[in-house]
């Protein structure tokens, strides 16, 4: 595992923090890649929510690298034992590589579980507890590509003490330590990739301390745990961040867990982040709402259009910008976001996006979405996911394109505008 | 007309079909049927029937999509499994959105955007079965909406009116619904009622160049009054008929002989459309009984709990059983969820997304429509009979338990199983 052959490599580094690059070596043959920033593929047990192959290959530029959780996949150990072939093959996922995570970003998890030996994950069955022997047996049977070795990620909360902090910080080291020898013994997980978890809580030297231990190990990435949305405000995330990032090795990546609004994917990109997961357009899917900020920044003569659409968010008037830094945020809305539910779209046969080339954009209107929702038709979900993914994605895209044509700031000015005195109060 | 001018360059040389066609040219209806093959044993017969937005082949089975949406299932899904004509609820799309809505989106095919053809109900039968305090009078269905509490008349006007501005290829006329198992005068008056009413419908309609009317045979489970019905309704020059008033608890037996009887004196040039039966056995064994079209929420509504319809009967997929079974649903099945999931990661998916559901979905729409293909085909080929056996045998694990009403409708139609 020394001779990880997950390797970052960068196009452009801009004031030596955001990173543009291609993340090659990926896959257990090593021939698989990926763009970042970037981020993965959310699932649950390896389906986009709502959706099936069909409904998701509606979609193009998928990214590579699809994540499945453990809390999902706990439960169902004995079959996958039995099956003996990998989660990704009987999931019936064919052309993707798979990255496995401790918790569903999506999904809140109850503290104070977690032991010195021990983490929980939550299923639908309830709670399951890992030691690192079953944490250990789950990847040898899931065979990911990569996974995140097991922590203790408790410390999201506010005023979670400083022992605490130094204990969840203690506790992941030794997880991962215990992870990395069971690892380099078995032949299963030949070719896999772990990432080790950064922790730390909001306390700095932790962070950094976390950070320094874990860049020790044979790693071939980071994880960092417990700067979610909802646990601090992006000035904290942004200072802890950059201490962290650091203290570890530029050319291995750095998955960023729980953040995905795009205002903070943009600061933490901007703070050297990599990856990141895309929770964030299911949460909004699940609201009834859907993605309609402006990303655009081609000076193309279609601009005239999307104008319009950013011009209509701007004075849409009862949309919520998420301010507050409390966990219920993440169940609120947010200013990237329109409401179908509103009376005002009831008779709206606009699509979605104006010029949105998604399966959804192209087929349907906003009334109809509006009449799905208040029927609480299945195919609103549906569709609203179809949108949000290709939405979320194509901003993924047009950040890379900024990063590229040295445009950051202009892409920040359109995704950021919209959200007024809000953005001004925050940065 | 475009459909009738369509069929006329693909027209048939044998005497029927030219007959049947000036019939239709001289109504004047946007519907053609053409008898492909009859079954020279039973009444089941094949037919290309011809409707403004494609052509259906018959037998049919026409999967419900109440809200203007098939349960999670987007109309290229629906389309890809080869459906060509799916149902819409006049009674909850007339709720919301709302008619003038809808005609503002081009009617229901602009507003759910399907290409295809699309039947909708009268409301009728939704009213009085949906809301409590509904009150059948000579001018139609009074009602409380459930959504402003306020009163509303549904007459045969209102309703066409309303399917007029959903735009479907094929309306149903308002009937007044008795429950099956009704008996006693209720039944001759909603008989006579809906004969009334017919005429209302008709003369209602606004669009007879673009939308078909078809008249609904009522009579519960007497013969005669099913009779009176039958003559009074088939003197109307409507497009097509159906069988109403019937799978709502009634026996079997009971519910077999009223579609035979009702097969025998409908017009053979015309479509029948079986009201509200799904059930694979039923379907097979009413094609041989004459029918032409069928639907029913039943495959829909139970894949949703996770019930996936197989040759052998139904598959319970979130059964413990499934947990760690390795195979498709229907290894002979080739719907999209068979091809790709197994069993045991449907068992688990269950536990984790909604997903599942529309992979259920999928496999029973594929799976009635595929049972109403192999019907078809057998039928055109010549060999229907004993396609009804095979099926049977494969449904049942043994002879004694073919149901006794389909062995007797199977024999009134010359159809023994051994
Ligand atoms: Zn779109
Ligand atoms: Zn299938």
């Amino acid at each position: 595992m020394a001779g990880s052959r997950m390797k970052l490599e960068f196009s452009r580094v801009i004031q030596g923090r955001s990173r543009l690059g291609v993340l090659k070596g990926l896959g257990r043959n090593g021939q698989d890649s990926m763009e970042v920033p970037g981020c993965l593929l959310y699932t649950h047990f390896g389906t986009v929510p709502h959706l099936t192959q069909d409904t998701l290959h509606t979609l193009s530029n998928l990214p590579s690298v699809t994540q499945v959780t453990l809390s999902n996949i706990a439960e169902h150990q004995e079959v996958l034992e039995e099956f003996k072939d990998g989660f990704r093959k009987f999931a019936g996922l064919h052309d993707t590589l798979l990255y496995c995570s401790l918790h569903d970003p999506a999904a809140p998890c109850p503290t104070g579980y977690t032991t010195n030996k021990t983490v929980s994950v939550w299923g639908s069955g309830g709670r399951i507890e890992l030691t690192v022997a079953k944490f250990m047996a789950l990847q040898k049977i899931v065979q990911p590509d990569w996974y995140q070795s097991m922590a203790d990620g408790e410390t999201w909360q506010n005023n979670t003490s400083r022992k605490r902090v130094r204990k969840s910080v203690d506790r992941t080291l030794t997880h991962l330590d215990e992870c990395l020898v069971v690892h380099q013994n078995s032949q299963e997980l030949d070719g896999v990739e772990v990432f080790g978890v950064v922790e730390g809580g909001d306390i700095l030297e932790e962070r950094v301390r976390s950070a320094r231990e874990t860049a020790k190990r044979p790693v071939a990435g980071f994880c960092l745990d417990g700067l979610q949305t909802g646990s601090m405000d992006q000035t904290l995330r942004t200072q802890l961040i950059a201490a962290v990032t650091k203290e570890l090795p530029e050319d291995k990546p750095r998955l960023l867990q729980g953040v995905g609004r795009p205002d903070e994917v943009l600061a933490c990109v901007e703070a050297g982040m990599d990856l990141f997961e895309s929770f964030f357009p299911f949460q909004v899917t699940e609201r009834g709402c859907a993605l309609c900020f402006d990303f655009n920044i081609s000076p193309d003569p279609e601009r005239a259009v999307l104008e319009l659409n950013g011009g209509e968010r701007d004075t849409a008037g009862e949309t919520q910008p998420n301010g507050d830094h409390n966990l219920d945020d993440q169940t609120q809305m947010t200013s990237f976001e329109i409401d179908l539910k509103d009376k005002r779209y009831q008779d709206d046969f606009r699509p979605l996006v104006e010029g949105c080339g998604c399966y959804c954009c192209k087929n349907h209107q906003r009334a109809y979405l509006h009449h799905l929702l208040v029927t609480n038709e299945l195919l609103a979900g549906v569709l609203l996911m179809i949108h949000n993914t290709a939405h979320y994605h194509g901003f993924f895209g047009a950040l890379r394109e900024a990063l590229a044509n040295d445009q950051l700031d202009l892409l920040k000015d359109r995704v950021l505008r919209g959200r007024g005195g809000q953005t001004e109060r925050k940065e | 007309m475009a459909a009738v001018i369509e069929c006329g360059a693909d027209i048939d040389t044998t005497p029927e079909n030219h007959m049947s066609l000036k019939k239709t040219l001289s109504s004047a209806s946007p519907l053609t049927l053409r008898i492909v093959a009859e079954c020279s044993v039973t009444k089941a017969r094949a037919c290309d029937l011809v409707l403004p937005h494609c052509t259906v082949s018959t037998p049919v089975f026409m999967p419900v999509g109440t809200q203007g949406t098939l349960k999670g299932i987007t109309v290229d899904q629906l389309e890809g499994l080869g459906c060509q004509i799916c149902l819409g609820n006049t009674y909850h799309l007339g709720m919301r959105p709302g008619p003038d809505l809808i005609e503002k989106a081009n009617g229901l095919h602009g507003f759910m955007n399907w290409k295809r053809n699309l039947l909708t109900d009268s409301g009728g039968f939704q009213m009085v079965s949906l809301v409590e305090l509904s009150e059948v009078t000579e001018e139609g269905v009074k009602f409380k909406s459930p959504y402003d509490g306020k009163e509303i008349l549904l007459s045969p006007e209102k309703s066409i009116s309303i399917q007029n501005s959903l735009g479907s290829d094929i309306m149903m006329q308002l009937d007044d619904v008795v429950s099956s198992t009704v008996t006693g005068p209720r039944v001759e008056e909603a008989m006579h009622r809906s004969i009334r009413w017919l005429d209302r419908c008709i003369a209602a309609n606004k669009n007879p160049d673009k939308q078909n009317l078809f008249a609904i045979i009522q009579g519960g489970l007497n013969a005669d009054l099913r009779k009176t019905c039958l003559d009074e309704m088939t003197k109307r020059d409507v497009p097509g008929f159906a069988i109403g008033g019937l799978s709502g608890g009634e026996e079997k037996d009971d519910f077999w002989r009223m579609v035979t009887l009702s097969t025998d004196h409908l017009p053979r040039e015309k479509p029948r459309y079986l009201m509200g039966v799904g059930y694979a056995v039923d379907l097979v064994v009413c094609v041989a009984l004459g029918c032409d079209m069928f639907d029913c929420v039943f495959p829909t509504r139970t894949a949703r709990f996770g019930s996936a319809l197989v040759p052998w009967g139904s598959l319970q997929v979130k059964h413990k059983q499934y947990a760690k079974d390795l195979q498709p649903i229907d290894p002979d099945c080739k719907c999209p969820t068979c091809k790709r999931h197994s069993r045991a990661y449907l068992h688990a998916l269950f536990k984790s997304d909604t997903a599942a559901m529309h992979h259920i979905t999928i496999h029973n729409i594929a799976y009635q429509l595929t049972l109403m293909r192999s019907v078809r085909q057998s039928i055109v080929e010549g060999h229907f009979p004993e396609f009804i056996r095979t099926f049977m045998k494969r449904m049942f694990p043994s002879r004694d338990q073919y149901p006794s009403w389909a062995v007797d409708a199977l024999a009134s139609v010359n159809v023994t199983l051994e």
